[in-house]
């Protein structure tokens, strides 16, 4: 079953077409991976999805409802949640809060309730704190709950940044470039995470990455953009030897030597 | 000299604090405002202005129907205090929606201007009203909570005297601190604070947390104006004429105060707010004795704002401030 259907979607910026005509579909519980060369519009891709930028044609649907028009905030209640590219928390607040940021959509307090500080609201927010400590503990950064986010090493603001997603319990995880920056050892035991938190938490995931041994031993499924266009997509197995690809990253010269 | 200075030191605090404090509420409404968009709504003094006028006239109808005298003075108090906190509330998020939401876009100083522009319009339509039910835009309300009280610091050391004030100073300094306290635990212990830092550090991530951020601002300006206007009650009761032109200095030095605070930095606002009452009280009290009578009081605002200049010189982001690095 597909919980994810983007259908020939379409962005513009000026006379740049940041992508074109896309389609992909992404099953219900599966590791899909986005692959392609620096600007081929990845991250414009997962923007379009998130709602931080609107399609200039074509249809984005979860489950059975469009995506199309609707705030982030919208779409985020809907089950998307994603981390970035570049880390952005909330760097001044501590991690702990940073997690109960992405809770926020599931807590029922209203702005009437908070000022009144009913007793359901003050439980609630105890409770949100339990949560939040939860995931940290999921994600191994418990220890540094009372710690402001900027303080804290890379890795661990990667995995802050994914216990603050996976905090909003979402359907569908998006991750952007989660190994960016990361040595082989954080790499591998990533690869190990974005397993179990598959397993574990029943959520799809779809992962930007450049690195390419993660991306060919976790994904089961992969897109390749180019130029905003798809150019392939499909099994690991047949993307690894897939011409178009090739000559994608390395140049027609390396498949036709001269 | 110094005896003279210590001997008036008791009133000076009593004093500055209560101006402190005005200053320090209407501080947190700039650096609220600030800390989300990034923008100064200079319209925030004006909405302390408008606060002070709606509260007196309350309380004047209130006298007229003869409510005032049927209640409790408190209770009437804490009644126009809600009510005209309400009321600047919403038109605080109202002036957000209609005067700087269409600009949120544009370059920061479009909004600014706007703010100015809303600034001129609120001025002149309270002074037209004022003039057109009453008359004369100058207004006065009922003397309230006029009791004197006396803070026998002579009996501490004999080179005090003592320090005078009315009911209504208590009640001021004690309604600002229920404000602010209160404030200071919205923001830092319940899920809309949090939302309200969140979307102060990175709108567009709070967005993508299911954060609806336009709510988010449109409760900042009705928390910030609301304590607005209730500062804008309390300071008519306590220095009893108002008029429509009340808002521009004091809004201006409860500006001062939030950037000698560190701007977008409510706990430093609060600060700032209460230091710069207390300069500004020291300066009126001792500026003659000081400069041997060639500054009178009339330059305490000098005395003031060279200070402010001073602190800024070493410490340009602000006493609670954080010294902003370049990302790289």
């Amino acid at each position: 079953m597909s919980i994810l259907t983007v259908s020939n979607i379409k962005k513009q910026f000026g006379g740049l077409v940041a992508v074109n005509s896309v389609d992909m579909t992404v099953e219900k519980g599966s590791i899909t991976a986005v692959i392609g060369p620096n600007g081929a519009g990845k991250t414009t891709f997962f923007n379009l999805i998130t709602g931080v930028y609107q399609p200039d044609e074509g249809n984005v649907q979860l489950g059975s409802s469009s995506l199309v028009g609707l705030k982030p905030h919208e779409i985020s209640r809907l089950g998307i949640a994603r981390t970035f590219q570049n880390i952005r928390l909330f760097s001044n607040i501590t991690v702990l809060e940073n997690v109960m940021v992405g809770l926020h959509k599931q807590l029922k307090a209203g702005i009437v309730g908070t000022l009144f500080q009913t007793k359901k609201v003050r439980e609630e927010e105890l409770r949100a704190q339990e949560e939040a400590y939860h995931w940290l503990e999921y994600v191994g950064l418990a220890q540094h709950l009372n710690e402001e986010a900027q303080n804290l090493s890379y890795g661990a603001q990667r995995r802050l940044e994914i216990a603050r997603a996976l905090a909003s319990k979402p359907r569908l995880l998006l991750l952007d470039e989660p190994a960016a920056g990361m040595n082989p050892r954080e790499t591998r035991e990533l690869t190990e995470f974005i397993h179990r938190m598959r397993d574990d938490l029943n959520v799809t995931i779809v992962l930007i990455e450049h690195d390419m041994k993660l991306v060919m031993e976790i994904s089961e499924h992969i897109i390749v953009l180019d130029h905003g266009e798809k150019i392939a997509e499909g099994k690991p197995a047949e993307i690894r030897n897939n011409v178009k690809v090739i000559e994608a990253y390395l140049g027609k010269s390396a498949v036709t030597p001269a | 000299m110094l005896a003279d200075i210590l001997n008036t030191l008791p009133q000076v605090l009593v004093d500055g604090l209560a101006l402190g404090a005005i200053y320090a509420v209407i501080a947190l409404g700039y650096t609220m405002v600030y800390g989300i968009l990034e923008l100064i709504n200079f319209a925030h003094g004006e909405i302390f202005m408008t606060g002070a006028f709606i509260g007196v006239a309350m309380l004047i109808l209130m006298t007229g129907m003869g409510w005032l005298a049927a209640m409790p003075a408190i209770l009437a108090l804490i009644l126009v205090l809600v009510v005209t906190s309400i009321l600047t509330g919403f038109m605080g998020v109202g002036i957000e929606r209609m005067a700087y939401r269409p600009l949120r876009n544009s370059p920061k100083l479009i909004t600014l201007i706007s703010a100015i522009g809303v600034s001129f319009l609120l001025q002149d339509l309270v002074r037209f009203i004022t003039e057109y039910k009453r008359g004369n835009y100058i207004l006065t309300g009922p003397s309230m909570f006029n009791s004197q009280f006396t803070i026998k610091f002579s009996s501490v050391s004999s080179s005090f005297s003592d320090a005078f004030f009315k009911t209504s100073t208590l009640i001021l300094i004690i309604c600002v601190v229920v404000m602010m306290v209160a404030l200071d635990f919205f923001v830092n212990k319940t899920k809309w604070g949090m939302a309200m830092r969140a979307v102060a550090q990175d709108r567009d991530t709070a967005s993508l947390m299911s954060i609806n951020v336009n709510k988010v601002i449109s409760l900042t300006f009705f928390i910030g104006s609301a304590l607005g206007g209730a500062t804008g009650v309390l300071f008519a009761v306590q220095y009893g004429t108002i008029d429509p032109y009340i808002g521009f200095i004091l809004g201006l030095k409860a500006f001062t105060a939030a950037v000698l605070g560190g701007i977008g930095n409510i706990r430093g606002a609060m600060a700032g707010g209460i230091m710069l009452g207390l300069l500004e009280m020291f300066a009126a009290a001792n500026l003659q004795l000081l400069t041997n009578g060639v500054l009178g009081a009339e330059y305490k605002d000098v005395f003031a704002f060279a200070i402010l200049i001073i602190v800024l010189i070493f410490k340009p982001e602000g006493l609670f401030g954080k010294a902003v690095t370049e990302k790289v």
